[in-house]
């Protein structure tokens, strides 16, 4: 059976409802440690978006997230601790920074294609923690580089709905997230999204056709990188820290992208469901080998490799693979016996 | 001046052995179009075993031929079991599947050999001449000579043999090579055998530059010489070679002369290839392609 794209947006429509409804129903049924665990998938999900904007979209890959998450986690994490700020009033000026700074790095870009955009920005990765540490460590606790801000605290208010704080943090993370995705959705699906795409499939088709190839380059940097910060300020909501080891950025750097493609690239659905598995998937063989926590992420890249192999255009590509399989064989077999 | 020529040597010294990973890497790149994310972390676990082979007694030069041997196998059969069935596959497929193994790889090293520090002596010994007021270790004067070594058998087996011609013909044309009746497979199996041995090497001649080997010892040798990789254009072998030199001299330099670079000199690289790839958008000596509309 085909279906028209008035019953196509009725179904994604009510698909959309039933994730929201599963989603505001889990802090109610999960514990404070499970619930931080999903407030976690939620802001990997964000990050993710927007690393899809570019890299997915756009087709500009970049090893680098961590470092633009980075900014967002301690732009927060310094005005909550040093100026006193509420955790909200800090998202737009997170917003504002990491579209500047995005900007500034995607000029340089615009002369790099490929691999070699994909190493500069995983330099840019190798690099942030050294920076932070540089400058930034003077707000951390003992002159390291953490800093710890007060928590976010459930409000008076929401008594009547909220047990524990990590439920409020949640759903403060669930609501901003759905925003971001309604954002990016549209942004897609607009005359930006055909220009960022149009650029990612042929750049010089594209210019000839009036898009602004350098316009939307760099603009798809600043957003991307605005999307991974405020998934950075999510993190010290949810977390209550702000941290820059090497290794932390590096990872999720590259988890970023590990959630993108596992999800399916260009998609609006992908980089949240590519969140989901990478952040359960991290847990879920963390404790499969009793004290044998070495061999955990051997065990998650393993996992990643044999996803690829089954996989290989994402879950959402799959996923489209299986529609389109289906709606191969029901016209098949609609087709009349004898019929030319 | 001493000072100046004593930092250029250390420079040198380290430029050559992120020109032996940048090789690998170039390597790999050339013959099969992927950017190897595991290339450390292989060059890590081969530096273990030859940790572990001069630990039980092993002269200290036949460990490393040995575990380059070893990385020569297990770099062929990486090839064939891992990268194989996803050769066609998307770019990024690739580079997710690269980055799997090198988790994969890390935490198999770690669980293999602890993650204590180790020491591993320097395979030319301790010794240093004086000339005039610069001392010239012993250590220095093997790695160069490792890396002129290592340049020049890489150009005779490209350039000379009848493998180094199939390896080139993949690199340039992988279906007319397969018309030709070079099989395309074995090729790649053998530049990846390679590319990991050159590894096994390089990671040999940096751990004993350094306080102690650690799991972490090869990820910021990998940085740096992604940064000559694409510093000397990514398919071009001398490249690698220069772009290696070029980082590490220009690394020690900033970290004599430029105080307020003192603990990021992770900057001095990453603002160099900016640079470079502003004017040479492909690196160095790398090639340009020609886009058709």
């Amino acid at each position: 059976m085909g279906l028209n794209t008035l019953q196509r947006r009725l179904v994604n429509l009510a698909i959309a409802i039933v994730v929201v409804g599963v989603l505001l129903w889990v802090p109610q049924y999960f514990g404070s440690t499970q619930t931080t665990l999903w407030a976690q998938a939620i802001y990997y999900a964000v990050a993710a978006m927007g690393l899809n904007l570019l890299t997915g979209y756009n087709g500009q890959i970049s090893i680098g997230h961590g470092a633009f998450f980075g900014v967002g986690a301690y732009t927060t994490a310094i005005l909550m601790e040093n100026s006193n700020w509420q955790f909200l009033p800090t998202l737009p000026v997170v917003v504002i920074v990491a579209l500047v700074l995005g900007a500034a790095f995607g000029f340089p870009a615009l002369r790099v294609k490929g691999l070699y955009l994909a190493l500069i920005t995983l330099g840019l990765a190798a690099l942030f923690p050294d920076l932070v540490n540089r400058f930034a460590s003077k707000y951390g606790t003992g002159g390291t580089s953490l800093i710890q801000p007060p928590r976010v605290l459930a409000p008076t208010w929401a008594d009547s709905f909220i047990d524990f704080d990590d439920q409020y943090r949640y759903y403060m993370a669930l609501v901003i997230a759905i925003a971001m995705f309604l954002l990016a959705a549209n942004l897609v699906r607009g005359r930006f999204g055909r220009a960022l795409v149009a650029v990612r499939d042929h750049e010089a088709a594209a210019s000839i056709l009036g898009v602004n190839v350098a316009r939307v380059k760099v603009s798809a940097f600043a957003i991307s990188a605005a999307y991974a910060a405020v998934a950075g300020a999510l993190s010290v909501m949810v977390e209550g820290s702000a941290n820059a080891g090497k290794v932390e950025v590096f990872q999720q750097s590259i988890l970023f992208l590990v959630a993108v493609v596992i999800g399916g690239t260009a998609t609006v659905a992908g980089p949240a469901i590519g969140a989901f598995v990478v952040v359960f998937a991290q847990d879920f063989t963390k404790d499969l080998i009793d004290d044998k926590p070495v061999l955990s992420p051997a065990l998650f890249g393993i996992v990643l490799i044999l996803m690829m192999y089954v996989l290989p255009d994402g879950l959402g590509g799959g996923v489209r693979r299986l529609a389109q399989r289906r709606r191969a064989m029901t016209l098949s077999a609609s087709v009349p016996p004898g019929a030319p | 001046m001493t000072l100046f020529l004593q930092q250029l040597m250390n420079g040198i010294g380290n430029g050559v052995i992120y020109a032996s990973v940048a090789l690998a890497l170039v390597l790999i790149y050339r013959t099969t179009g992927i950017l190897n994310f595991a290339q450390g972390e292989m060059a890590l676990f081969a530096t273990y075993v030859t940790w572990q082979l001069e630990d039980w007694g092993v002269q200290i030069v036949l460990a490393i031929v040995l575990s380059m041997a070893i990385a020569f196998v297990t770099g062929g059969l990486i090839e064939l079991i891992v990268i194989r069935p996803v050769e066609q596959k998307s770019p990024f497929v690739i580079l997710i599947v690269t980055i799997g193994l090198f988790l994969a790889i890390n935490s198999l090293t770690i669980f293999q050999f602890g993650d204590d520090e180790r020491q591993l002596p320097s395979a030319f010994g301790e010794g240093a001449w004086k000339v005039g007021d610069v001392s010239i270790t012993a250590n220095f004067s093997g790695l160069v000579a490792v890396l002129v070594v290592e340049c020049a058998v890489l150009w005779l087996l490209l350039q000379k043999t009848k493998l180094g011609l199939g390896l080139r013909a993949v690199a340039s044309n992988p279906e007319s090579a397969r018309l030709v009746g070079i099989s395309s497979g074995t090729m790649l199996m053998i530049g990846w055998a390679i590319a990991s041995s050159l590894g096994a090497l390089g990671g040999a001649m940096y751990v004993p530059t350094t306080p102690a080997l650690t799991s972490g010892s090869m990820q910021a040798v990998l940085v740096y010489a992604f940064a000559a990789a694409a510093l000397g254009g990514f398919d071009s072998p001398l490249g690698a070679v220069v772009g290696g030199l070029v980082v590490g001299v220009a690394e020690a330099l900033a970290i004599e002369y430029v105080e307020p670079l003192h603990d990021i000199t992770l900057v001095v690289p990453f603002v160099l290839i900016g640079v470079v790839l502003l004017f040479r958008p492909t690196g160095l000596f790398g090639r340009n392609v020609v886009e058709r509309v």
